[in-house]
């Protein structure tokens, strides 16, 4: 299973928002994968497939193996779901 | 757990720093009992740490701080400003409503966050708090939407 992760600075109430609804698109999508929501430097120490975040967060994410795409609008489900789409 | 009740929300405020506009936003969940005074703080500290990270959509800010930063109950406040503010993010400023978020450790927040996806994840649902002249206008819309 696909392991993907939600990042933001803290770890807590926007990379939870990210992570729901990244689940709904999932879900939506019929796609299973393990989808965990974390700050940044614990997402560098991660493994894991894809990591989504913000712009800002992306440049300190991109020396891991995951892949790492971005969103600008953590909100905006069909944003989430274009930007998935070309990984899953 | 409050969601956006009309003594958690503050319309038309005249701010021109970020640290303001958090502060504000969080002493409206402080002066509820929502929060203690130190999570304000703690919000403030974290966007002086971390950055904008937490400007999630264009215009929003969704300020935070962790849950042991002296969270009483889980709750979201807003603020509509005058002016757009600049947080320094580089998509999505400049910012015009904050949402200042109390999440607890136990589930409570995840329902708080589903309805605050609900609600800010459809354009209308935001262009109209952002024209919003009251708090009762807010209150009634959410209750028409099932928010």
């Amino acid at each position: 299973m696909k392991k993907i992760l939600a990042v933001c600075g803290l770890g807590q109430g926007t990379s939870l928002i990210l992570k729901m609804n990244i689940e709904q698109v999932l879900s939506e999508e019929g796609v299973q994968a393990e989808v965990e929501h974390v700050d940044v430097s614990a997402a560098s120490s991660m493994t894991a497939d894809l990591i989504v975040t913000s712009r800002e967060l992306a440049q300190n994410l991109q020396n891991g193996e995951a892949r790492v795409v971005t969103v600008q609008n953590f909100f905006d489900v069909n944003e989430i779901r274009s930007a998935l789409n070309e990984h899953l | 757990m409050a969601f956006l009740q009309p003594s958690l929300i503050r319309l038309q405020e005249p701010i021109g720093e970020p640290q303001d506009a958090i502060r504000i936003a969080g002493d409206l969940l402080q002066k509820n009992n929502h929060v203690e005074a130190r999570y304000v703080d703690a919000m403030v500290a974290a966007y002086q740490k971390h950055g904008p990270y937490f400007v999630i959509a264009p215009g929003i800010a969704v300020p935070h701080a962790r849950p042991e930063d002296g969270v009483i109950r889980a709750a979201v406040s807003m603020v509509q400003m005058t002016e757009g503010v600049a947080f320094g993010s580089e998509a999505n400023d400049p910012v015009y409503l904050i949402f200042a978020l109390a999440a607890d450790s136990n589930q409570n927040h995840l329902q708080l966050l589903q309805r605050l996806s609900l609600l800010l994840g459809n354009e209308e649902n935001v262009e109209r708090l952002r024209n919003a002249k009251a708090p009762n206008e807010i209150r009634n819309f959410l209750k028409e939407n099932s928010i």
